[in-house]
């Protein structure tokens, strides 16, 4: 029984690692991989019993390095397997080996316990879990990268070779990069992307600033002043959290037409504020309430008004939070589409969502929409990188209290 | 300073505080949705927003050659639109020269300056003024200048449609007789249920495999939240890219490893047949993947929270359990489970309304065709795609009253403490 278990444990974890070695070079290396399915299998129902005799514990090396080496052999001399020579056998074979041997590490198999049976599920469970997601996840954000480099008809001679196209650079580096980048030259220049980052920047900014200054009023408010009708204040502010964009948008289409707001950055803005406050209050506000009253009423003891108070006590304290909220304002205003899209109808003041929109009812080349995919998402991801610890904060703290 | 006086300065403050952001909440949102139920009782159209002005054409009918001779000239007010218009107002230049010989009631001149004004015209009719003059001398020596070169200013007045427009109930009558009323219902159920379920099991998945601590840890926490930060058009644009029939990935990736036949049109196909176990199953294709696109960009929504609150799970419930020999799947059921009960139902909960709410994915992916169409992505075609403002409004009120219902659920069933 304890061998079956073992075989069966062996039969997965190589399957799993040729699996995703053979997608992950046909997609990123372009390689031309098939996958014979009985190799994996055989082998893994082969070194699986073995590697259970050698009871594997954590922290134990050798097992691992035997069993890789093993894997790595079986797999250079079987290259058909996959395809695509014996490295990349050599390289499926090894990871099928050192992951059939973390499966089974702290097992009883001989007889096996049924906890041995819910570990090895586990196990398997979490091996497929990582690599569904990190598949499933990085998968399309490197097809969008990948698409904005290759020209039309290079990439449907073969779309399911995502690998990068460094073969332009025999001509060179710089004609190699500046064919590598045309399609974000003419995506920034000739299909003016240029001036939509900065008109994205422009109202992201300026809604992100406009949201703070009342957000950070609004919020002190609620946090530190006694008025009646507090509760149902907060109630009503959460509210808008809830409702439909499209809902508002009749009504905000109309208005805004017969006033002349429409087709303006500022009324853009306006709706921002509005979508954004809400949050930025409720967020800042829970922040608010764990710093200790005291400090406040120390400053004000010392002769400091209550703005001076905000100022100088109050916000320096909150930097954490006024980050992650303005992040959070910042990125909900650079990726809005809905608005932007209703409203904008001058070229001069399109934002990127609006511009893609643009770009996408031109007939442009694929390669040309998956630039400006490119560049719309950048500098989001840069600045969540950057700031993630903030950001996962604000994230969570509109939801979770304390 | 007595107490009750700082109290009342106290609540004063806090108002002027809040001001900026009650009144842009009311202006942005409470107005609209009160807007809403105004134009949905009105039969409003996406043009009447500009309010009908006349058309003045100016011709002219008659030249003089000789001193003496007439000179006809005729105004046309036209009022093209459907709507109408109470009084119109022009005025024209009449040249050096001209002596009026006969001129309609509602025009007059004075120093050579025209002006007329007329009621109406009457949606959908034209009234035509004649103006006939003598052309004398002065007209032949300024070098018989055509009347025409001065073009006539028209100001009109006219109530404003949204206004004036009868109230009527037609725009729930179109919307509840419309066939693809309830068939829309069912899309919008399908959508926001399996699509609020699918992406809260693949959160609770993620964060299951987050929550023990390895390096790497950090950054595959930052890479699953990838989907949920990325602007919805680039994401949306990617995977309309990779599930093309013809271009895409997906497909070719299918065919290469011979799990398709041929070319699979993911998103544009209503319904593709499914043989499986003997059994025929008709999958809605494009419904489908537009749900596992909502799964897909919000997982990490769910996972952050879970993962939160798994992160905060005191840690001897855990050894205790071990030390009763409960196994890894009893744990997770006796012991997470019951502690993530409260996180998850209010996950469920938003996630539903936010997902019942959402228009930009399934616009930007199929644009609610092929069996796609909500009732969001109605409200848009209604209103914009037709140009039927009180059509998507009504639409729009109905939407209101099934978020109202959703609401209210939220509120007496969410767990308190959290959100």
């Amino acid at each position: 029984m304890g061998f079956l278990l073992a075989a069966l444990t062996g039969a997965l974890a190589f399957s799993l690692a040729y699996g995703t070695v053979s997608l992950s070079a046909a997609l990123f290396l372009g390689l031309e991989t098939h996958l014979v399915a009985a190799v994996p299998l055989l082998a893994g129902a082969f070194l699986g019993p073995l590697a259970a005799l050698a009871a594997p514990r954590t922290g134990a090396l050798g097992p691992y390095l035997l069993f890789a080496g093993a894997g790595a052999m079986l797999g250079a001399l079987l290259p058909g397997a996959l395809g695509a020579g014996p490295g990349l056998g050599a390289l499926a074979g090894a990871a099928g080996g050192g992951l059939l041997v973390y499966g089974l590490r702290d097992l009883e198999l001989f007889p096996p316990r049924a906890e041995s049976y819910e570990r090895l599920a586990l196990r398997g469970l979490r091996a497929l879990g990582f690599v569904f997601f990190v598949f499933a996840v990085v998968f399309p954000f490197w097809a969008m990268f990948v698409a904005s480099l290759k020209p039309r008809a290079e990439f449907l001679a073969n779309p399911a070779d995502l690998s990068l196209p460094l073969e332009v650079f025999r001509a060179g580096l710089l004609p190699g990069l500046r064919k590598l980048f045309e399609g974000y030259r003419a995506v920034l220049f000739e299909y003016r992307f240029l001036r939509y980052i900065a008109n994205t920047a422009l109202v992201s900014v300026v809604t992100m600033l406009l949201t703070l200054f009342f957000s950070v009023l609004g919020a002190y408010a609620v946090a530190r002043l006694d008025f009646p009708g507090r509760r149902l204040m907060e109630r009503a502010v959460l509210l808008t959290y809830m409702f439909p964009a499209i809902v508002l948008a009749i009504p905000l289409y109309v208005v805004f037409t017969l006033i002349g707001l429409r087709d303006t950055l500022g009324g853009l803005v306006v709706v921002y504020l509005a979508q954004t406050l809400p949050v930025a209050l409720y967020m800042l506000r829970s922040y608010f309430e764990t710093i200790p009253e005291s400090l406040e009423e120390a400053g004000m003891i010392d002769g400091c008004s209550r703005f001076e108070v905000i100022w100088r006590v109050t916000l320096p304290l909150s930097l954490p939070a006024l980050a992650s909220v303005g992040l959070y304002v910042f990125m909900i205003a650079w990726n809005e589409f809905l608005f932007a899209f209703m409203f904008l109808d001058s070229p001069e003041i399109f934002t990127l969502s609006r511009g893609m929109v643009a770009l996408n009812s031109q007939e442009v080349p694929y390669q040309y929409l998956m630039a400006g995919a490119v560049i719309v998402t950048v500098p989001v991801m840069l600045l969540f990188f950057w700031f993630e610890r903030y950001l996962v904060g604000g994230l969570t703290a509109g939801g979770v209290k304390g | 300073m007595r107490p009750r006086s700082l109290k009342a300065r106290e609540a004063r403050l806090a108002f002027l505080m809040l001001f900026p952001t009650f009144f842009l909440v009311m202006l942005i949102v409470v107005f609209p949705v009160l807007a809403d139920f105004w134009i949905a009782f009105k039969r409003i159209k996406l043009g009447d927003l500009r309010p009908p002005r006349a058309v003045v054409v100016e011709r002219v009918k008659a030249r003089p050659r000789v001193p003496g001779d007439r000179l006809v000239v005729a105004y046309r007010v036209e009022n093209r639109s459907q709507n109408p218009i109470t009084e119109t107002r022009f005025a024209d230049r009449i040249p050096p020269g001209l002596t009026p010989l006969a001129l309609p009631p509602e025009c007059h001149i004075r120093g050579g300056a025209l002006s007329c004004r007329l009621t109406g015209p009457k949606p959908g009719t034209r009234k035509e003024l004649v103006l006939a003059f003598r052309a004398e001398g002065a007209y032949f020596a300024s070098g018989r200048p055509n009347p025409r070169a001065s073009r006539p200013e028209v100001e009109s007045r006219a109530p404003n449609p949204i206004f004036a427009k009868p109230f009527t109930l037609e725009n729930f009558a179109r919307v509840f007789r419309d066939p693809d009323f309830v068939p829309m219902l069912k899309v919008t159920l399908a959508y926001t249920v399996f699509g609020t379920g699918l992406s809260i099991l693949l959160g609770l998945f993620a964060a299951q495999l987050l929550v023990v601590r390895f390096a790497g840890r950090n950054l595959l926490r930052g890479l699953f939240l990838f989907p949920y930060v990325a602007p919805v058009i680039a994401v949306a644009f990617v995977w309309v890219f990779l599930l093309d029939p013809f271009a895409g990935t997906v497909n070719a990736l299918l065919l290469k490893y011979g799990l398709a036949s041929g070319p699979i049109p993911f998103l544009s196909q209503r319904v593709w047949p499914l043989e499986l176990f003997g059994l025929r199953l008709e999958l809605p294709l494009a419904l489908t993947m537009v749900i596992l696109f909502e799964g897909w960009r919000y997982f990490p929504f769910a996972f952050l929270f879970i993962l939160a609150r798994m992160q905060a799970m005191p840690v001897e419930l855990f050894e205790a359990a071990r030390v009763d020999g409960a196994g890894v799947w009893a744990t997770f059921r006796h012991v997470t489970l019951p502690q993530l009960a409260g996180i998850l139902a209010t996950l469920f909960l938003l996630r539903f309304i936010w997902t019942f709410n959402k228009f930009d994915d399934i616009f930007l992916l199929t644009g609610g065709a092929a069996g796609t169409e909500t009732i969001t992505i109605k409200v848009y075609d209604y209103a914009f795609a037709r140009a039927d403002l009180g059509l998507g409004a009504a639409l729009a009120v109905v939407l209101f009253f099934i978020l109202a219902i959703l609401l209210t659920l939220y509120f007496r069933y969410a767990p308190r403490g959290e959100v």
